[in-house]
């Protein structure tokens, strides 16, 4: 009988439930979102802070003005790209945790083309470096699938650690090869030239790395649930045991997964760079790769909800700077976004178990 | 039983909300009055960006002293909470607009990873002062800021070359770019200039901020036989671990004997304080005008920290003797003849550098052992 021990005889289990209405599954993730703002709240309180200011303060940096929620639309790309990257090898149940990775492997190789083929037709260029992105991106997530569908290497750890190796290698290169020679030896590259700058939307930082991110999207809903490759995709991380069966081939499937997911990420980074800085430069990423897990896993996987959830979480990080500004140290906002995914995670996990205590006997006692 | 659970729960939550509700209500009264000063006189807003927490006893602690110190001594002004660990990426951008957006009018950002990011939201509001310290893009709106902190530096090195015993010295580093160099430079010269003995060992951790690898780092070389840890990083980290050893110390930023009271010597630090004041003055006054300051010894922005009991008079007198050259400008750290560690002459006899090659300083003198990561 496995479970946490709760005093004598009786354990404390998760089993999960059987199918649940539509009307429950909704009102979960309010339920969570509630209790987030009040633990959150209640936190706050015990710090000796004001929730009702705090949070007001930063619903209002992220949706009250125009330059807030263009912020916020200015980060929930890089997660969404990521999201969407990684929903897809969890689709399959390969754990790719080197979005990180990725993306700087895509922001390098898009680099690479803006610094030294960036002159030209800006069409040119830029599909020149979307395409370069895209295709180191996707080398970067082969090089531990290729491992993963030959030997079953272990791929969660496979893909973090190339995560090091692909910021290091981008270091490498601002610190050396690509530095910029008018740079007074700072660790930066040189400004890509205009045609290698994505067009921006009006005067914001919006550019249009948003459509990308759309485009996938829906490519991506189609692909998963209007084509055949998409159901041998959904059927293995069903059930690889029934896929194998059905003759599936789940070797050539990872390959293609990890491929393709890399390659999400590699625009991201391609994005980032060419939209937003400009240049490649150490710390390019804000763990992007990494907060898109949390993306993925509350959009459930699914696509279109991993747009909203992408903007909802860009919200949150965004809000955060607005909380500093009026008070709350670093730490404590950090405390707080870290409070608010955990009862919203913890939502979720109770929507798909129920809590029994039983004896060892397995008998249960209570619910 | 999971009724009363339920029940509890929700007696549980009645009571938060209530509370919450009431906590609101109280500070609502406290902002309104705050609203009500403002526009009692009309009062210039004033915010700072950090790239570590301000409680690190490092780089941003001995920043925010110097907005403490700005508070106090210059009136008329409304200090913005600091923002602290903003990136240096595309978030400073945002955080920097945002300060713009809140009304600031006088923002100094405290790294020279914001260069970009102040330049682009500058560009954008030639209303607002930016200023922004170890960089060096400047434009009408924009000052650059920093101090010649390779002079403290210097000195540190005089009494770390005094003190050690096996003659490696310790250099924690964080990243290799000029800044880091230009100090582990000036320390090797102090260090060589009483004990030509004596190496420097650098090991670089490519972070400003991580206490637990700065720490690492120092016990690395402490293990390669150093008596003397010196650092270039934002924490106490590698003074606690010449305390653990028993060996000593040559701190950064601040005071920072608190943490390693048997460890640390003594150690460059910064002071701002007296800079941001006089600064936001002129910018009140309106005769501030764009300039990169590089802050001498002399000004006071830089100094020397407490020495610790361990320290001698011999040593104290010898130090003494050289602030006292380089405050009266008859002499300075860098004056030739400097070789660097490949043996070729850098500087010669009697010249100085100019501040522009000082600036772009990538190359290690005399007696550091170790690489400068690069091509």
């Amino acid at each position: 009988m496995s479970g946490l021990p709760l005093g004598r005889n009786r354990v404390i289990t998760l089993e999960k439930r059987g199918g649940f209405s539509r009307g429950v599954a909704l009102l979960v993730p309010v339920f969570s979102i509630v209790c987030a703002v009040i633990g959150g709240g209640l936190f706050l309180l015990a710090a000796g802070y004001d929730p009702v200011e705090i949070y007001l303060t930063m619903l209002s940096g992220v949706f009250g003005s125009a330059y807030g929620l263009s912020e916020t639309v200015v980060k929930t790309i890089p997660l969404l790209l990521c999201g969407l990257a990684v929903s897809v090898a969890f689709r399959m149940q390969l754990w790719n945790i080197g979005a990180e990775g990725q993306l700087y492997m895509g922001a390098v190789a898009a680099s690479w083309v803006a610094l030294f083929h960036g002159e030209g037709s800006p069409v040119v260029v830029i599909a020149l470096m979307l395409l370069a992105g895209a295709a180191a991106g996707a080398l970067w997530g082969l090089i531990p699938a290729i491992p993963r569908a030959l030997f079953k290497v272990n791929e969660t750890i496979t893909t973090l650690m190339l995560n090091y190796v692909a910021i290091l290698f981008s270091d490498y290169l601002v610190y050396g090869p690509w530095k910029d020679p008018k740079g007074m030896n700072f660790p930066l590259s040189a400004v890509f030239p205009d045609s290698a700058i994505l067009p921006h939307f009006g005067d914001t930082r919006i550019h249009l790395g948003l459509v990308f991110g759309l485009i996938a999207a829906v490519l991506l809903y189609i692909v998963l649930w209007h084509t055949k490759w998409g159901y041998e995709v959904r059927v293995i991380g069903e059930s690889p045991v029934a896929a194998r069966y059905a003759g599936m081939n789940i070797a050539r499937n990872i390959l293609l997964v990890m491929a393709l997911s890399g390659g999400l990420a590699g625009i991201a980074g391609m994005a980032e760079v060419s939209g937003i800085t400009q240049r490649l430069q150490p710390n390019l990423s804000s763990g992007y790769g990494y907060t898109a897990i949390i993306v993925a896993w509350l959009g459930r996987l699914n696509p279109f909800a991993i747009i909203g959830v992408s903007f909802l979480m860009a919200g949150l990080l965004v809000g955060g700077y607005n909380m500093q500004m009026s008070g709350l140290p670093a730490a404590i906002v950090s405390i707080l976004q870290g409070a608010i995914l955990f009862f919203i995670l913890g939502g979720d996990i109770l929507t798909k178990y129920r809590i029994r205590i039983k004896n060892t006997r397995g008998i249960e006692v209570a619910e | 039983m999971y009724k009363k659970v339920l029940a509890l729960i929700t007696v549980l939550l009645l009571a938060v909300t209530v509370l919450a509700g009431c906590g609101g209500g109280e500070d609502k009264a406290a902002t309104g009055q705050q609203g009500e000063d403002k526009s009692q006189g009309e009062k210039t807003k004033v915010a700072f960006i950090y790239v570590g927490p301000a409680g690190d006893a490092g780089w941003s602690y001995a920043h925010d002293q110097g907005r403490k110190y700005l508070e106090e001594n210059v009136p008329g002004i409304e200090v913005t909470p600091p923002l602290e660990s903003v990136p240096e990426n595309a978030d400073a951008e945002q955080v920097l607009e945002n300060l713009v957006q809140n009304g600031n009018k006088i923002i100094f950002a405290t790294s020279y990873g914001y260069m970009d990011s102040v330049e682009k939201v500058a560009a954008k509001h030639p209303d607002v002062v930016f200023l922004h310290c170890s960089g060096y893009k400047v434009a009408e709106n924009v000052g650059t800021y920093f101090g010649r902190i390779y002079q403290p530096r210097y000195l540190s090195g005089i009494v770390a070359g005094k003190t050690t015993k096996s003659n490696i010295i310790g250099y924690v580093a964080a990243h290799p770019i000029p800044e880091v160099v230009r100090g582990i430079n000036a320390f090797t010269l102090g260090v060589r200039s009483v004990n030509p003995e004596a190496t420097v060992k650098v090991v670089w951790t490519k972070t400003w901020y991580d206490p637990a690898k700065e720490k690492d780092a120092a016990k690395s070389l402490l293990t390669q036989g150093a008596d003397v840890i010196a650092q270039h990083q934002d924490t106490p980290g590698p003074m606690q671990a010449a305390e653990e050893a028993g060996k000593f110390g040559i701190s950064y930023n601040s005071d920072m004997r608190e943490f390693a009271p048997n460890a640390v010597l003594t150690g460059p630090v910064w002071n701002w304080g007296p800079y941001y004041a006089k600064t936001v003055q002129a910018v009140l006054d309106g005769t501030w005008k764009s300039e990169q300051y590089w802050g001498p010894m002399g000004d006071g922005i830089v100094d020397l920290a407490p020495y610790g009991d361990m320290v001698s008079d011999e040593i104290k007198a010898l130090v003494d003797a050289k602030k006292q050259e380089i405050v009266n400008g008859t002499w300075d750290v860098f004056t030739g003849p400097i070789k660097d560690n490949t043996g070729q002459e850098r500087v010669a006899a009697g010249e100085k550098p100019t501040d522009k090659e000082l600036l772009e300083m990538l190359w290690f003198v005399e007696g550091v052992d170790g690489t400068i990561p690069q091509e």
